[in-house]
């Protein structure tokens, strides 16, 4: 108690008593405080303000709650109105008392910048239903009737909020949070690291909700922009502006490509795709016009200010090639004020380059300072009639541009920033040539390359495809790993004495195939006009013409070509029930299924239309197996007979996403038909999911996928009992074979009857 | 016998020459040789036919060729008729018969086993047998062949025959220069030459993404079109949209991509 030596003035005093607080911390900052709390604070409020800080006090949850609330409540009440200072306390009272008490400081804390993001009243307490929706569902109880562990997620949620809300809107924050509850809400340490944002689902939602213009969704487009306005190419790189604040990386250029935000939201008017475009576009100017100049004698300023001179050459020589894009470059450059070219005690350098730049791009902003307009004229002089001018010639002006305007406060530390950064611009890295090597070259990439090369050396890398939740109602995004590969080899005179054991049945099929063979020229008569004259019709015609009745004068015929156009893809299941001996047979559901699609294949073969083989297994989300046996190119022979006798079964049967991996092969078929046929013995399922209905969603999700891409899919099981799923999953296109040992008579018969 | 007159091409067509094409047309027709001319959609091959038909004064015939064309619909079929059936020419054997200028517009479209028809016609023969009518027509002194097709429109499936390929000399045209077209524009339609240079610069950049996802760039025709819009009294960057974009493509990213060229360009 000796600490309090500073006096207070009564006021304060009476606050101090009013609050009845015994911790020295608190007493320290208290003074500082209240000068804040009673500028930003009515007086009514100030009398609430203590009365909830007294409550806190007495909480028991020691004097950091109090110390936090101190602080920050008043900035929140200044924004929203001071009735939130009693729902503050109740927030936390609430928080205490259902053991989530270590979130009170984390909330307190994040609260003021929390509410600068949410601006009103009414999204706050929306943040407030959120907050306590995740306690609800995450806080763990014993034997169902108290709560007694406390959110494992909440405390981390609350240090990441204002981050995400400053990418998210509300509702993307609900969805993100919903998200992580879902997944993780009985596992408290996957938990912990959605809502750290350490996992990639996180991080992969996070992208998915955010607002603004994804770089990736708009790839190509700003490719063929590239392509059809400057004839330029290049890879586009993304780079996440989330995750480092303080250093912000600039869009700029080298031999790996070209690197652009992630995202970009609207600004200004210009909609997120057209930052995109005038940045790239900027660059394009860059990669045109500019040449590199050797720069180890120039200074930092001189630099710069070269960097503004030239940028504003290549958007002059840019406007002139396309005229429109003078307003887009208006649009996100910044106006700067020239009344602040006053101020002595910050560095304006940055601020006279800004207002030249802005004059010489726009013709209706007028700078009054004589010697910045000499240069804005200088510069038009040089660009004059038509006048390219040079990057070196933009340097000349600039470097005595530095010299003539030079003050001696530019030295100052203390740097003024306001609207002088020019949002479409990138960091022109690519215009300097150092001859001796500087240490302020960028790395900030040159780390991830080299680690993608590791990757690459030892598999090839996996295909990520979504996944449906119908609980959620949405997709995962990027949740399954499939990881194709060639099928191993055996002894491919297996599979033909396969197909000799069955000889018997290939020459009954044989028949059948011949009456499906495509037949290639179809007379079609009664035409009007055809390429020649049928007599029967012209003979019937012309009696009847003789008969004083009205002819047909439809006497013509021509051809058609009528042929099949049908492009088949097998998809094989390949998990660990095949190797069960079948109901009623000596051989196994593999065997048999070996024997059934060797001659499938055999018949497909025979009718000439396209087709291709695969197999595969799941072990996890993480490790799909798609197993290549026959490509749509590769001919029924040795090869593929060999791959087709190796097969082997093992690991689950994760279905939707072989189909959607296999649907793009399928897709990129030129056929009139496209047929997918699943041969299975079971319902999707994997050692990972514990709900079996998800895997039986998702996979009936795909057949949805596959028929919009125009793809038949059609599901042979051989699950007596798939009666149950398979219709929901394939609606009406499945056949169950209840007589397993019959399949490999039964498959090319199905087939047949399909593509009749 | 057809009214040879009335395929006599009336007034003048305009056509800028964009090299020696016109004489070298010329030399190909004083010797009777079939021609081929090749190109991308709407870069000029119909109308520098028409063009020369008018400059040598010959009547021209043509044919829009299409998948579903007969042999019979180039060289004639029997119809129906009061006394039984009768012979009606296609345009092949009329060509033939009146000394026109043939010109096969698209003939790829054809089937290979229409074009080979032509074949007879084409050689040091010059007749054509009509098998149905048991006739042979020795071909008219003035009758010239001239085929057309789009080599960037070829698929595996539309290409021409070696033995039809080489029976004809051969020009290639391509869209023409920058300057060139917007002269072609200008003129064409009377809009100043400002603003056809706009629009041929909004021409160049969808030529620039062939491949990427266009077939065909936009074809002098299709600006012409626009051009006729404007004149019209539409706004610019509306008729463009309307007779430059919307034709093309349907893919979205490409139409985006352009409909930005055009604003790009009109400030």
């Amino acid at each position: 108690m000796s600490e309090t030596v500073v006096e207070r003035t009564p006021e304060v005093e009476a606050y101090w008593e009013a609050l009845g607080c015994r911790f020295a911390d608190v007493n320290r900052v208290f003074d500082e405080c209240m000068t804040e709390a009673t500028t930003l604070l009515s007086k009514e409020g100030m009398d609430s303000y203590i009365e909830n800080a007294r409550f806190i006090g007495k909480m028991g949850r020691g004097s950091e709650p109090l110390l936090v609330y101190l602080e920050e409540a008043p900035r929140v009440a200044s924004i929203v109105g001071e009735d939130v200072l009693s729902e503050i306390k109740d927030f936390v009272y609430y928080l205490s008392t259902n053991t989530n008490f270590k979130a009170i400081v984390p909330f307190l804390q994040t609260l003021a910048s929390v509410t600068r993001r949410l601006h009103s009243i009414e999204q706050l307490h929306y943040y407030f239903k959120l907050l306590k929706d995740m306690v609800t569902r995450t806080s763990g109880s014993v034997h169902g009737h108290h709560t007694t562990f406390p959110s494992p997620g909440l405390p981390d949620l609350l240090k990441q909020a204002p981050r995400l809300l400053k990418l998210l809107s509300m509702e993307g924050f609900k969805n993100w949070i919903d998200y992580g509850i879902n997944y993780y809400h009985n596992h408290p340490e996957r938990q912990i690291d959605y809502f750290t944002l350490q996992s990639a689902d996180a991080n992969a939602v996070l992208q998915r909700e955010r607002h603004g213009t994804l770089l990736i969704d708009h790839e190509r487009k700003l490719d063929l922009y590239m392509r059809s306005l400057w004839q330029d190419s290049d890879y586009l790189v993304p780079y996440s502006l989330a995750f480092s604040e303080l250093r912000k990386p600039m869009p700029y250029y080298d031999d790996f490509g070209i690197r652009l935000p992630d995202v970009f939201d609207d600004l200004n008017g210009v909609r997120g795709i057209d930052r995109y475009r005038a940045t790239l576009g900027h660059m394009a100017a860059h990669r045109r016009w500019s040449s590199k100049m050797v720069v180890d004698n120039w200074s930092p300023f001189q630099r710069v200010a070269v960097a503004v001179f030239e940028d504003c050459r290549v958007d002059t020589l840019a406007i002139r090639m396309y005229p429109g894009l003078r307003r887009r470059f208006l649009a996100l450059h910044p106006i700067p004020n020239e009344e602040d070219l006053v101020k002595t005690e910050q560095s304006l350098l940055l601020l006279r380059l800004a207002l030249v730049s802005r004059a010489i791009l726009d013709p209706n902003f007028k700078i009054r300072d004589e010697v910045l307009n000499s240069y804005v004229e200088r510069f038009h002089a040089m660009m004059a009639d038509g006048a390219e001018g040079s990057s070196r010639d933009a340097a000349d002006i600039a470097l005595s541009f530095i010299a003539k305007t030079r003050r001696q406060t530019d030295l100052s530390p203390n740097v003024y920033f306001d609207n002088t950064e020019v949002d479409y611009r990138d960091d022109n890295r690519h215009l300097w040539i150092y001859i001796e090597s500087g240490d302020d070259e960028d790395t900030l990439f040159e780390h991830l390359e080299e680690q993608k090369q590791d990757e690459d050396s030892f598999k090839l890398p996996p295909r990520h495809y979504h996944e449906w939740d119908y609980q959620a109602a949405h997709y995962r995004p990027d949740w399954v790993s499939v990881y194709e590969a060639v099928h191993p080899s055996g002894d491919a005179t297996q599979i033909d004495r396969l197909l000799e054991k069955h000889s018997a049945l290939a020459k009954r099929l044989k028949a059948i195939l011949e009456a499906l063979k495509p037949q290639q020229k179809v007379r079609i008569r009664y035409q009007e006009e055809g390429s020649e004259l049928d007599l029967d019709v012209a003979i019937r015609s012309l009696i009847d013409l003789k008969s004083g009745s009205q002819p047909d004068m439809r006497i013509n015929m021509s051809h058609k070509n009528d042929g099949r156009d049908i492009a088949v893809m097998v998809v094989l299941d390949l998990s660990q029930s095949l190797n069960e001996r079948a109901a009623g047979s000596s051989q196994t559901i593999l065997e048999l299924s070996q024997e059934a699609v060797s001659l499938l294949s055999w018949t497909i073969d025979k009718l000439g239309d396209k087709f291709a083989i695969a197999g595969f297994n799941s072990d996890t989300r993480h490790n799909v197996r798609y197993a290549h046996i026959k490509g749509f190119s590769e001919s029924w022979g040795t090869d593929v007979k060999s791959r087709l006798a190796a097969m082997t079964a093992q690991y689950s049967t994760r279905m939707g996403a072989a189909m959607r991996h296999a649907s793009h092969y399928l897709e990129s078929q030129k056929a009139d038909k496209k047929l997918m046929l699943i041969l299975t013995d079971g319902e999707p399922a994997d050692i990972d999911v514990s709900d079996d209905q998800l895997l039986i969603h998702d996979t009936r999700q795909a057949v949805k996928e596959l028929n919009q891409k125009g793809i038949y899919s059609y599901c042979i099981n051989l699950d007596p009992k798939a009666d149950e799923y398979v219709k929901d999953i394939f609606g009406k296109q499945y056949t169950v074979i209840d007589h397993i040992d019959r399949l490999p008579e039964q498959l090319p018969k199905i087939f047949m009857a399909l593509t009749k | 016998m057809s009214d040879a007159a009335q395929y006599n091409i009336k007034a003048e067509p305009f056509y800028q020459a964009q090299g020696d094409e016109v004489e070298l047309y010329e030399a190909a027709y004083a010797a009777r040789l079939p021609v081929m001319v090749k190109g991308p959609t709407g870069c000029g091959k119909s109308r520098f036919v028409e063009y020369m038909a008018w400059k040598l004064g010959k009547p021209l015939i043509t044919v829009a060729c299409n998948e579903d064309m007969t042999a019979s619909d180039l060289v004639g079929r029997y119809l129906l008729d009061a006394n039984g059936t009768r012979w009606l020419d296609g345009p092949l054997t009329t060509a033939a018969r009146i000394g026109a200028i043939c010109y096969l517009d698209e003939i790829v479209e054809a089937r290979q086993d229409t074009t080979v028809v032509i074949h007879p016609l084409t050689d040091h023969r010059r007749t054509l047998p009509l098998d149905k009518k048991g006739e042979l027509i020795e071909a008219h002194p003035d009758f010239q062949l001239v085929i057309s097709y789009n080599p960037g429109y070829q698929s595996l499936m539309k290409d021409l025959k070696q033995s039809t390929k080489q029976r004809f000399a051969g020009f290639e045209f391509d869209y023409p220069s920058e300057a060139t077209e917007t002269s072609i524009v200008a003129k064409e339609t009377g809009i100043d030459i400002e603003l056809a240079a706009k629009l041929v610069k909004i021409g160049g950049t969808a030529r620039n993404l062939k491949g990427h996802g266009l077939d065909e760039g936009i074809s002098t025709r299709l600006l012409t079109y626009a051009a006729t819009l404007i004149k019209g009294g539409v706004e610019p960057k509306a008729a463009c949209r309307m007779a430059l974009v919307r034709p093309i493509t349907d893919d979205a990213d490409i139409r985006d991509t352009l409909d930005h060229a055009i604003s790009a360009t009109f400030a």
